[in-house]
């Protein structure tokens, strides 16, 4: 199905008991907790497979002078010591999958120079410790800051890097209100609980070589086709099984360092090889969110309608890479005015390789953004909300198309009443105790995208059915919304849906990220439901007309038939497709959502603790009410980290996060998270995609930070425009406006 | 991790012998820390000595009042004791504010006292750190420093002492027990137990080689108040930025007519300036009593709000006290 059209009724519509929407427990839940989930790094499917570990390169930027690989050689158990001298012949960098080891020159810290591969992980991990690199030096660019002058326009990735729309400049100046405003935000970290690993299997064959990896990563056959290119080897030789994965948030959205070493090295000895990145090694070796400065430009009339807008972005990323982070794309379609201005521009440093995090672009472009709208309500004497619904789009002002659905206002408003909005005092009232106390909102959006995805379905001799595709499950509940769309359009209970996914042998999927997963492989798998579903009725000879397929039976008319009789002795099976088609030009897709926080500033220390915090967002059908609500308030928790806590510190003489591991790079902990909820409005959006879905994944964590950062702001009066908002920079704040208040007196 | 022998002595004789005899040896009981450091290979012993069958895990009264607690009890269950609740408040809420409860069970009151500083460079073997490398260097100097030193730090070394229980031990005045291979025993009053870096920061403790820790003891109990205030970058599972252990007795007025006050977060060793606490008895004035702790305190850069931060928690520790 090409999604040229509104879908018109479903299947999936008006039936009030279904299984789609239901809050029901992972299907997966079980398996987990039990540790009967088998992670990549696991798998006991390869056999007898030898441990690598990476080896970093200690500099920036330089040359590898010599590799001293003897001592390691040497080591007890090493069976191969991979460097640039003896790395096998590789392909050609697709996306941003890069060969490895290719040569002396040193482009970032954490470049991987050397794969130790031994007997044992112990064993593999004592002799990488013997590998001894020595270095001609070069002073490394390192600041974003400084680079800030000489930045590039930078490739377009999926939208162009700028855009503008009327006179900017000449309806800022002539605005009567106006806002300039520079924020910042930090390299940050994805974090997630599992590390990137893999196990490669490559074996030589009559047909040629073929490569197996059972490895963490979100969208199976980009990494296929991309893996296929640096290992020199046709995409369908080499498959990417992926069953469960542990978090991935964008770091795994394509295959990274760990998964080519380990299969150059099965290639080489002939043999599977694992390996994990160590929680340090993440930090370097894979990829993060570059910092960004962010320069916001507003002008308004009196009454606050924006006459203004422009929204330009730096950022970063090492040296031949072109990722940039998409921070002003948001705003391109956020609110009205006639005038506009987004800009992006990267800087190659010496700096790991920045990628897609959580929202890319959205995240942190909301981070300014939200803020830089609460400073103009501020100075318009106007309340934040207000101030956006004056600002509320008919259409998309970019695009010039309508939206498919907008419902920021019923957010905003439902938000507002449920939160308590209306107590919201004036900044630096409220106390209570040592608790300077404050309330904050933002608004979020973010694009929905649709992504072509196959799917295969069988029923079986037995009723049961099965569900293929190569679509991923990292940690979202993928397992189960396809349990709960297969089970609800064939009318069987979800006991009796088998989900197998996770496999390159399987039909081609989207995979997970973008928020484009469910929405994306649920229609395919929709799709393929209705196809089995005409064919059962076509081979039972009934009519399709007002079918109904409920308790394991098809009823039409006045007969009825067990879905065990119509698979016969073979099964039935069917496939399904979605693409992307005229809806994606036609309408503006995105879902929307609002955020209210309350902090407490400690007035002494200025420590700033979350309160409470409500995200009240549409995303179209919910597909489970509780996955989507713990999906939400995952990126909300990502939104108290980006506030307050997570930043990933550049020493700026070497080029290496300092604070790499878990200790000192700070994600919220249980007691940063208090009482927070999400909650859905309903909608249905029937430009999206046949569920009528949209993406949810990314949505939660736009504009969440920005929530807490206003929050900050009408507690104690500071606008802190530097991310995250630690408690030294409130005392900055505090001391600068006591040596204000000095100067005056 | 490098290979390394183990080692189970019956007994504490046997424990501080065997360490003399190899002096590429190392005590383990929790191994909260040092098995970590060991993966990074910042540690790398030839020689793990397990003293936790060792009969040191007793938390027993003295016979003036106090307290002696075994080098093994491990962190939870210290703070959970009766009469640490009961009359040494601060060093139970000094416990409880340190690490995560997983870690609390297993970590020992002696591997506490012994825990190594979280310099981030200390931690990265791609670079210079005089702590882990003598005469290699110190990275943090002139790098990225949120987390060091501001007072008694030296050219060598910024790093600080991260934990909250040798704060809270230093304001009880408590006593280091240990013996060492000989035999012989010795009390090292906790001031003099940890060093300042110096030119040999890789020198922590006046620990001699072998000796082991077998108990720390606290005078009878302080009338006052106890707290401990830790101010740091999330609200559990984060080292101090600063923190104030402040056992308070209060005088008429809002004046305390006893303070004892020891400050983490600030220095390799946990700080306690006497003549501070003099000064807030004497003026009130928790402002004159910061004067006196910060005396010489410099910042590093990205670590400077500590100065004002002290200031400001020092002030409000005091008033919390008052109010008590």
């Amino acid at each position: 199905m090409d999604m040229n059209q509104p879908i018109g009724a479903t299947p999936l519509d008006g039936k009030s008991d279904g299984l789609v929407g239901r809050p029901i427990d992972r299907i997966d839940g079980r398996l987990k907790v039990t540790g009967r989930a088998p992670y990549a790094y696991e798998t006991r499917d390869l056999k007898n497979p030898a441990y690598g570990f990476l080896v970093e390169a200690g500099i920036a930027r330089g040359r590898i002078r010599s590799l001293d690989v003897s001592a390691a050689k040497r080591a007890p158990g090493v069976l191969l010591v991979m460097t640039h001298e003896n790395v096998p012949e590789q392909g050609e960098k697709k996306e941003q999958v890069t060969p490895q080891l290719q040569g002396a020159e040193i482009r970032f810290h954490g470049q991987p120079i050397a794969f130790v591969v031994a007997q044992s992980f112990e064993q593999a991990r004592a002799a990488a410790a013997l590998v001894k690199a020595e270095y001609d030096v070069e002073k490394p660019e390192t600041s974003l800051k400084a680079a800030r002058p000489t930045a590039v326009e930078p490739k377009p990735a999926q939208t162009p890097p700028d855009s503008r729309l009327g006179d900017f400049d000449g309806a800022f100046a002539g605005a009567p209100v106006k806002l300039d405003v520079e924020y910042t935000t930090p390299v940050q970290i994805h974090a997630q609980m599992e590390p990137h690993a893999t196990i490669a299997s490559w074996e030589t064959g009559p047909d040629g070589d073929r490569v197996t990896l059972f490895t963490a990563n979100q969208m199976l056959n980009r990494g296929q086709t991309s893996l296929a290119s640096v290992l020199k080897l046709k995409p369908e030789n080499v498959r990417l099984v992926s069953h469960y994965i542990g978090g991935g948030f964008g770091s795994k959205l394509q295959p990274q360092p760990e998964a080519i070493l380990s299969a150059l090295a099965s290639k080489s000895l002939k043999r599977p090889v694992k390996v994990a990145l160590t929680r340090q090694q993440e930090f370097h070796v894979a990829t993060h969110r570059s910092d960004t400065i962010q320069r916001i430009r507003l002008g308004a009339d009196e009454t606050g309608r924006l006459t203004a807008i422009a929204h330009e972005s730096w950022s970063a990323t090492a040296p031949g890479d072109v990722f940039y982070e998409t921070s002003a794309v948001v705003t391109r379609s956020l609110y009205a005015a006639q005038n506009r201005l987004t800009r992006h521009r990267l800087a190659n440093l010496n700096v790991p390789i920045a990628s897609a995090m959580r929202a890319p672009g959205e995240a942190v472009g909301q981070l300014a953004f939200e803020c830089a709208m609460d400073e103009l309500a501020e100075q318009l004497k106007i309340d934040p909300i207000e101030l956006r619904i004056l600002n509320e789009p008919e259409q998309d002002p970019e695009k010039k198309v309508p939206y498919s659905t907008r419902q920021l206002v019923a957010c905003m408003r439902e938000g507002a009443q449920r939160f308590g909005w209306d107590k919201r005092g004036a900044p630096g009232a409220t106390r209570d105790g040592q608790w300077l106390v404050g309330m904050g909102m933002a608004a979020a959006s973010r694009l929905n995208p649709l992504m072509p995805s196959q799917a295969g379905v069988r029923l079986n001799p037995d009723g049961t059915l099965t569900v293929r595709m190569a679509m991923t499950d990292i940690g979202t509940g993928t397992y189960t919304i396809l349990a709960q769309i297969a089970g609800e359009m064939m009318g069987l209970p979800i006991e009796r849906i088998r989900v197998e996914i996770g496999d390159t042998a399987y039909p081609k999927a989207a995979g997970s990220g973008g928020s484009f997963g469910a929405g994306s492989a649920g229609s395919a798998l929709y799709v393929a439901c209705d196809n089995l579903r005409q064919a059962l009725l076509q081979s039972a000879g009934m009519n399709a007309e007002g079918a109904v397929f409920s308790e394991g039976r098809v009823i039409s008319g006045n007969r009825s038939e067990a879905l065990t009789d119509l698979a016969g002795a073979e099964g039935v099976e069917a496939k399904g497709e979605i693409k992307p088609g005229a809806m994606k030009e036609r309408y503006s897709q995105h879902s929307f959502g609002a955020h209210f926080a309350e902090v407490g500033v400690d007035i002494d220390t200025g420590e700033t603790r979350l309160r409470r915090m409500l995200g009240v967002f549409t995303g179209g059908r919910i597909l489970n009410l509780k996955t989507a609500r713990s999906q939400a308030l995952g990126g909300m928790i990502f939104g108290i980290g980006a506030a307050l806590m997570e930043a990933a510190e550049t020493d700026t003489r070497t080029g290496h996060f300092v604070n790499h591991d878990l200790a000192e790079y700070h994600v919220p902990v249980h007691a940063d998270v208090p009482a927070i909820d999400a909650v859905f409005l309903p909608e249905l959006d029937d430009k999206a995609n046949p569920l009528k879905s949209k993406g949810l994944g990314e949505v939660s964590i736009c504009g969440a930070g920005a929530a807490l950062a206003n929050a900050v702001y009408n507690a104690t009066g500071l606008r802190i425009r530097d991310y995250p908002l630690t408690l030294d920079k409130v005392l900055d704040g505090w001391n600068e406006r006591e040596g204000a208040t000095q100067r005056r007196t | 991790m490098k290979a390394f022998a183990y080692e189970r002595p019956a007994t504490v004789q046997d424990a501080a012998r065997l360490a003399a005899e190899r002096p590429d040896a190392r005590f383990i009981a929790g191994g909260t820390n040092l098995l970590d450091l060991m993966k990074l290979q910042i540690e790398t012993p030839a020689t793990l000595i397990d003293v936790n069958r060792l009969p040191l895990a007793e938390v027993t009264d003295t016979g003036d009042g106090g307290l002696r607690i075994g080098a093994l009890v491990r962190n939870s269950d210290l703070a959970a004791h009766p009469r640490v609740r009961k009359d040494y408040a601060v060093l139970g809420k000094a416990l409880l504010a340190g690490a995560s409860g997983q870690l609390r069970n297993k970590a020992t009151t002696a591997g506490n006292l012994l825990q190594r500083t979280r310099c981030y460079y200390f931690y990265d073997t791609t670079k210079p750190c005089n702590k882990r490398e003598p005469g290699s260097g110190c990275a943090a100097i002139g790098g990225f420093n949120r987390i060091m030193a501001v007072l008694g730090a030296s050219e060598a070394c910024i790093a600080t002492n991260p934990s909250d229980m040798n704060v809270a031990l230093r304001a009880l005045d408590a006593t280091v027990e240990t013996v060492d291979p000989q035999g012989a025993k010795r009390s090292i009053p906790i001031a003099a137990f940890h060093r300042l870096p110096g030119d040999t920061p890789q020198i922590e403790t006046n620990l001699k080689p072998g000796e082991l820790i077998t108990a720390v003891t606290l005078p009878k109990p302080v009338e006052g108040v106890h707290l401990y205030r830790k101010v740091r970058d999330r609200a559990s599972y984060a080292f101090a930025t600063v923190s104030v252990a402040a056992i308070i007795a209060k005088g008429e007025g809002d004046q305390p007519k006893m303070a004892k006050l020891a400050f983490g977060g600030l220095a390799h060793k946990p700080w306690r300036v006497e003549a501070a606490e003099a000064a807030l008895v004497e003026t009130g004035s928790t402002d004159a009593a910061a004067d006196r702790v910060l005396e010489g305190a410099r910042g590093q850069g990205s670590n400077d709000f500590k100065i004002p931060l002290t200031r400001r928690t020092l002030r409000a520790t005091v008033a919390e006290a008052l109010r008590a």
